[in-house]
């Protein structure tokens, strides 16, 4: 066997072999594959045309921009009320115990399809006809502890000199908060709107459940082209996808503060 | 007469968190121009009474004044101070220039008078240049100059600063000392500055703030509190010194270490026990002759650069003299006092007192236990009585548990020939201790009282 092989197996450098198996399996050759499918049609030949197809038929475009559109409500909505409550949980004169943190976090711990069919119940029971209110509602639902965690994070990191400094230089509160608090809890924010927009672009399930199949999404037109065998079609939309989240998190990392104070939920 | 010119009047303030008193009436006034240092241990109330005045918390009992506007209760945004922070405080989200701009903006200042002021302010801490460099892209020396920028450039009455030097290293620190005071000139402004360094505290002021344990022990000029500290917490914080036990004879005569030696001070009355303080240096130390008041051998010799420093046992009594001769380990040597470096404290008790009650004929309780005492007459159970306990008949014990009750060594003075404990009860009294052990600061202790050892005494109304 070649020896630079068996030093680099008797090195603690060997433990990532797992992950490296694991995530050339299941991210590194699926991602290849599906930019492999974009490309191809059923033939195996190399073509454009699956992008062409996306760009000349204006009901895919029109989903795609209405998936973002949600996608956009959504993260806004939760943000609008994420701030506030993450706000609140962080401020030790408003809560002094860790309970009123788990409780909003608590969501999280349960499944987000099992939750989503509560969600639909709910409706049921209260007669409200589903759609998109629902859609918004549920997908708000789902999401805001994924904006309330990272910024919450970041405002509890806060190193509360910052805010005595900003009252000493002639701060009243609202100022503090804008001009201190805020900025210094952007990177928080950011990965608070990665969180949310990311999963609710591509969500598809979510949308089936709470419109009753009546409003389609980007996430479902993906599946519905897969299950129906048009694999060279579907990757390629899921390629777009991919670009407009890659072009996203890459927008978000543009901020310098991201890297060293980590707001993130993982 | 000075009333019109004190700029801080903090009149009786106190703070409490939860049980914790921080502060104990506190009374304290700033003359307007003035440079005045809060020095304390950690823990001794100063940073709280620093945030006090700039409103960061409120008093819980008291009265602050500041230009004769009672501000007690004001927010910290609309008072006449600005803060130069420990950790410096610097907003990472801006540039230096935006840094310092932000109080003038939030005046709503005309943006050429900003620059120009930022400008201005730069040059003052020696920034020039540096307007639209990254904050963390800055050294602590410089962040802690552009924290200082960012403070004056509001024109405060009042600047505040919580131990702005002390994340910085010894040289530089030494440099920011000879700038602030330069600036301090140059500005005219009150300065009201926060530290443990008692060197820096000696550097920089006008007058001193010593604190302990939440009350104001003394205030003064940095010579009188060197050479006329009014206790013995204060003679040990600041400098050197040789603390001993000592007796006043009577008006300009003290007898300490066996000897009886000409002092300058008068009117403690006559055989009172006194704390006798000589700093290190106010030792003559030569070869042994005539002229000796004392006569012992060199127990150890440290070169510190432009002095020795000796220890020199006298009589069961350690000595710690600094001279610029150096004398061999071993030698015997003769000490020489001049009367007015002699310097003679109160003493502010001679044994401990407690409030106690009488529990039957042997026992007693106080300090939240019951004690074991010798027979008591003529008292009824249940009358409440004061317990006296000698400082040397304290035992203490290494194993918590041993104890009747236990405490923390908080504060620990030499006297020559024993170490002074004061050990903080967990009954949240103090009991102090005489004793040969050698101690640390923060040890839990066992304390035990031999029944021989309490005195109970009725009080008389």
């Amino acid at each position: 066997m070649n020896k630079r092989f068996l030093v680099f197996l008797s090195s603690r450098k060997s433990w990532t072999l797992p992950y490296i198996i694991f995530s050339a399996i299941f991210v590194v050759i699926p991602l290849f594959l599906i930019v492999v499918y974009a490309f191809t049609d059923d033939n195996g030949h190399l073509t454009l045309a699956n992008f062409q197809k996306f760009f000349e038929h204006p009901e895919a475009i029109n989903t795609f921009v209405y998936s973002i559109g949600i996608a956009i409500i959504t993260t806004l909505v939760c943000l609008l009320l994420g701030y506030p409550a993450a706000w609140i949980l962080s401020n030790s004169k408003l809560n002094r115990s860790k309970t009123m943190v788990v409780l909003f976090i608590l969501p999280m711990w349960v499944n987000i399809l099992v939750r989503t069919l509560a969600t639909v119940a709910l409706f049921d029971f209260f007669s409200i006809p589903l759609g998109e209110g629902a859609l918004i509602f549920g997908m708000v639902y789902n999401f805001v502890p994924f904006m309330i965690y990272p910024i919450y994070n970041t405002l509890q990191k806060m190193d509360h000199s910052y805010i005595e400094a900003a009252q000493d230089l002639g701060a009243n509160p609202l100022q503090v908060f804008l001009k201190a608090v805020l900025p210094l809890s952007m990177p928080g924010v950011m990965s608070g709107i990665m969180m949310v927009f990311m999963p609710t672009i591509s969500t598809f399930a979510i949308a089936e459940l709470l419109t009753m199949n009546n409003i389609k999404l980007f996430g479902t037109t993906i599946q519905e082209n897969i299950n129906n065998s048009m694999w060279n079609y579907g990757a390629a939309l899921s390629l777009i996808m991919l670009l407009l989240i890659a072009a996203t998190s890459l927008f978000s990392t543009d901020d310098k503060d991201n890297s060293n104070e980590g707001g993130g939920l993982w | 007469m000075q009333e019109d010119k004190s700029i801080i009047e903090v009149s009786h303030v106190s703070k409490y968190f939860g049980e914790k008193t921080a502060l104990d009436d506190v009374t304290l006034n700033v003359k307007k121009g003035e440079f005045v240092t809060i020095l304390g241990p950690s823990g001794c109330g100063k940073t709280t009474l620093l945030r006090l005045i700039a409103g960061f918390q409120t008093a819980s009992e008291g009265e602050i004044r500041i230009s004769g506007k009672e501000i007690t209760q004001t927010p910290p945004h609309k008072r006449p101070v600005n803060t130069v922070f420990q950790k410096y405080a610097l907003f990472p989200h801006l540039n230096v220039y935006d840094n310092i701009a932000f109080g003038l903006k939030l005046k709503k200042t005309p943006k050429q008078t900003i620059g120009k002021k930022v400008k201005a302010a730069l040059k003052m801490v020696g920034m020039t240049d540096y307007e639209y460099r990254d904050v963390d892209s800055l050294s602590g020396g410089q962040q802690q100059r552009v924290a200082i920028a960012r403070a004056i450039v509001n024109e405060p009455e009042v600047l505040l600063l919580d131990e702005p030097l002390a994340a910085l290293d010894l040289k530089m620190r030494k440099d920011m000392q000879m700038e602030l005071k330069e600036m301090h000139k140059s500005l005219g402004i009150t300065f009201v500055y926060v530290t443990h360094d008692q060197e820096e505290a000696l550097t920089l002021s006008d007058t001193i703030v010593v604190m302990s344990e939440g009350k104001i022990q003394q205030i003064g000029t940095p010579i009188d509190i060197y050479n006329e500290p009014i206790n013995s917490f204060v003679a040990d914080f600041i400098g050197e010194s040789n603390i001993l036990n000592g007796k006043m004879i009577h008006d300009k005569l003290v007898r300490f270490c066996g000897t009886e030696f000409e002092c300058v001070d008068e009117g403690f009355g006559e055989n009172v026990p006194v704390d006798v303080v000589i700093r290190p240096e106010d030792l003559y130390i030569f070869p042994v002759s005539d002229m000796a008041q004392l006569t012992g051998v060199v127990q150890t010799s440290i070169f510190k650069g432009v002095h020795y420093e000796m220890t020199v046992l006298c009589g069961g009594y350690e000595f710690l003299v600094q001279d610029y001769h150096h004398f061999e380990v071993g030698a015997e040597v003769g000490l020489l006092v001049k009367p007015f470096d002699i310097h003679i404290m109160k003493k502010e008790r001679i044994c401990n007192t407690f409030e106690g009650k009488l529990l039957d004929a042997t026992h007693v309780e106080f300090l939240g236990c019951s004690f074991e005492c010798a027979p008591v007459e003529g008292m009824e159970p249940d009358t409440n009585v004061k317990v006296e306990v000698d400082f040397d008949k304290v035992i203490l014990q290494d194993n918590e548990e041993d104890g009747t009750l236990t405490g923390e060594v908080k504060f620990i003075l030499y006297k020559g020939d024993h170490y002074h404990l004061t050990v903080f009860s967990d009954w949240d009294e103090n009991v102090f201790v005489d004793t040969n052990d050698v101690w640390d600061d923060g040890d839990r202790v066992g304390i035990t009282i031999p029944p021989d050892a309490i005195r109970v005494i009725k009080i008389t109304d």
